[in-house]
């Protein structure tokens, strides 16, 4: 079975993640849980009703938008890198957590390298299931590379210049 | 100038660690090179035609006599001796070694120097004004935005990896402008609105390289401490819908273009919403608190236009030009604004060695607070000179290369490093660059035709800015063999423009000749008061064209 990172260290990876059926194909579960895409789950919204081994994910094209209503059904959301420098999952996962509040695990797969993580994380990443090729130990210290931010994210609601007031004001 | 706080001197020491880490597993084949590529970039650091290239940022242009005393160092121990300004506000240096990038980083750090995102499909180095701070015609001053901007916009999590890389220029002053915010991917200029309130006007989706745009306004005003929830709200616009299927479609142009300036502006609007009350928005606290960076150095009371001054112009025809030329109206009295030009011929523009970077530090702390500034043209300023100390600091500048009194004019020439360095380019610029000085080297004559910017780019990524020359030229390849190709009557000014192409290009000895019968044109139709971009834009391209392909 394949690792997970977790911000709290390394995991067994129990979730498929399913691709899309060909046109003429049925779409077929794998046994335990499994990742939809977004938009297959979508159309068969109720048959997958009150599962919690039942979760989506989206390719980097795709908006979240559409899925506002319905993403706290979901246990498990992933976002797909199809390369590393394709930087719209950065903008999908900020979305999902701040816009339309998700409050489930979130999952960048794909092209996950380690030197993304830190900036994942910031966006609201919390799961991530580095490409294989990749040194998993070196990860923790990926994720933690800097002390401290100027932007406001996921991560830090308040951007520097609104905690350097405070700092000097107290 | 801004000075770090202990915030941003850990943040940039550990992107100095990250990035040797980088460096390390990329020597050690952890890394490919196809994943350490961005990396570096956002580094500033390329590989290039010859050898690598790092580019340093210099923010808002600003310099301290210890930064560039530290920059002569670094391009002593680490390169051949010299350093090249470049046309958007960087430093660059031409031969660093990889493994030695960490170390550079790590000296620059000590300085509070970077080469942070200098390259790359992230936020660049937010460019402004030369003479910020120090001339009476701006608004007010916009290094304090361009500092914010710096912070928000540095190691952002969301913005960097970009569809492709993103300029962003400001300017205040309402006559002119001297950051070419019309051609950034973002320009912002600063204004007042009815009721008197500051803010900006948005420009985006400007910009030079293969498809020039002079960029449309998408915003007529926006407050001033709206300025980061706006920008982040057109950076996740075009992050989300830029176009990534084509490097060459993949600039923020592109995408205003095809949805249309409205369309996009309504889409922009539409994030902004959601986000235009966050607490990224500015407050009135961290506006001011930058603010005070960029307060008066302390001049003292004196009068305009001394006599000392007066009487050493009388006595100095050199002098005298020089000042004309390269001197401009400083907001206080007794106080000027001095260019100093990289433009000497048989140098190539922008150049400096590590012996004048020193001088220049020298030069700063003795006249001018300690500071100087570049510049766009690839020149230096030093904003703060005494008026009764021109003629010393000229004498003094004479024998460093620095007065070459030809600001503004035909020798003035904007050029990229074309093919004597960059890997990317299709020709060379600097021997065409030479040749015209050559060619044109009367300098009573160069007065008298006034001001004309010629700009010369190497490839169509333009980064000689050919396309906003009055006269452009930029180098193409015909199967193999280098050519040049004019374009007239580009403006990067309040008035943008972008240049014509005249007709089929010129072998590189063909060039100052070429030049010359444009230059010729010009002076057969002028009138007394009219530039050379006036002459043309009077009377067309067809005379031109008539000339010299005659």
């Amino acid at each position: 079975m394949p690792d997970l990172i977790r911000h709290d260290g390394i995991h067994d990876d129990e979730w498929t993640l399913v691709s899309a059926p060909e046109e003429d194909q049925e779409l077929t579960l794998p046994d335990g849980p499994a990742l939809l895409p977004a938009t297959v789950w979508k159309e068969n919204r109720d048959q997958f009703a009150g599962r919690n081994d039942i979760g989506i994910w989206f390719d980097s094209h795709e908006e979240p938008e559409a899925f506002a209503e319905v993403i706290d059904d979901l246990p498990v959301i992933a976002v797909n890198f199809p390369k590393f420098t394709d930087g719209r999952g950065y903008s999908i996962a900020r979305l999902l957590r701040e816009r339309y509040g998700y409050k489930g695990e979130l999952r960048a797969v794909g092209d996950v390298l380690l030197d993304q993580l830190f900036y994942m994380k910031r966006c609201g990443f919390d799961a991530y299931a580095l490409r294989a090729d990749k040194d998993i130990s070196q990860a923790e210290h990926c994720l933690n590379v800097f002390s401290n931010t100027y932007q406001a994210a996921v991560d830090n609601k308040e951007p520097l210049f609104r905690r350097r007031k405070a700092e000097a004001a107290s | 100038m801004y000075v770090y706080d202990e915030y941003d001197r850990q943040i940039l020491n550990e992107r100095v660690a990250q990035f040797r880490h980088q460096t390390d597993r990329a020597l050690a084949g952890e890394l490919a090179e196809d994943e350490f590529l961005p990396l570096r970039l956002q580094n500033g650091l390329y590989v290039q035609r010859l050898a690598p290239m790092l580019r340093i940022a210099i923010p808002y242009g600003m310099l301290r006599a210890n930064q560039l005393r530290r920059l002569a160092r670094i391009s002593r121990d680490y390169d051949k001796g010299y350093a090249h300004f470049t046309t958007r506000q960087n430093v660059q240096l031409n031969w660093p070694a990889v493994e030695d990038v960490p170390d550079i980083l790590a000296e620059l750090a000590e300085v509070e120097m970077h080469a942070n995102q200098t390259s790359g499909n992230c936020i660049r180095n937010t460019t402004t004004d030369q003479f910020a701070g120090v001339q009476s015609e701006e608004l007010t001053d916009p290094r304090p935005y361009c500092e914010l901007i710096r912070q928000w916009s540095t190691y952002h999590p969301e913005f960097a990896f970009l569809p492709r890389k993103f300029k962003i220029a400001v300017n205040a002053s309402e006559g002119t402008d001297r950051a070419a915010v019309q051609v950034h991917d973002i320009g912002l200029e600063l204004v007042n609105n009815e009721a008197g309130e500051l803010g900006f006007r948005v420009y985006v989706g400007g910009g030079l390289g293969r498809t020039p745009v002079v960029g449309p306004v998408i915003r007529e005003f926006l407050p001033e401490l709206d300025l980061l929830t706006y920008l982040e709200a057109i950076l996740r616009v075009y992050n989300r819908y830029g176009r990534r299927d084509n490097k060459f479609k993949a600039r923020i142009k592109i995408l205003v273009k095809a949805m249309t300036p409205e369309a996009f502006a309504e889409k922009v609007e539409a994030e902004w919403e959601h986000i235009k009350n966050s607490p990224t928005r500015l407050t009135r606290e961290a506006v001011d608190s930058v603010k005070r960076f960029f307060t008066e150095p302390d001049y003292q009371a004196l009068e305009d236009n001394p006599d000392t001054l007066q009487a050493q112009r009388a006595e100095s025809k050199a002098f005298d030009s020089w000042v004309k030329r390269n001197v401009d109206k400083h907001k206080k009295p007794g106080y000027a604004i001095a260019t100093l030009t990289l433009k000497k011929t048989g140098v190539p523009p922008g150049d400096v060695s590590d012996r004048q970077l020193e001088q220049l530090a020298d030069l700063a702390e003795q006249y001018s607070f300690g500071e100087l500034r570049v510049t766009h043209q690839q020149n230096v300023v030093l904003a703060d000179i005494r008026q009764d100390q021109l003629f010393e600091l000229w004498q003094a500048i004479r024998p460093m290369g620095f007065a070459t009194a030809n600001l503004g004019t035909l020798t003035d020439i904007i050029c990229c490093p074309g093919g004597d360095y960059c890997a990317l380019a299709n020709a060379k610029s600097i021997p065409v660059a030479e040749a015209i000085q050559r060619r044109f080297d009367d300098m009573d004559y160069v007065y008298d035709l006034g001001d004309i910017d010629l700009n010369i780019s190497g490839c169509m990524n333009a980064c000689g800015h050919h396309h906003v020359g009055n006269i452009g030229v930029l180098g193409v390849d015909k199967k193999g063999e280098e050519f040049y190709q004019i374009s007239l009557g580009g403006s990067s000014q309040r008035d943008a423009s972008l240049g014509k192409i005249l007709g089929p290009s010129f072998a590189r000895e063909e060039m100052p000749q070429v030049i010359e019968k444009i230059i010729n044109v010009y002076v057969d139709n002028r009138t007394e008061e009219e530039t050379f971009l006036d002459t043309y834009r009077r009377i067309g391209i067809d005379p031109f064209k008539e000339r010299v392909y005659a």
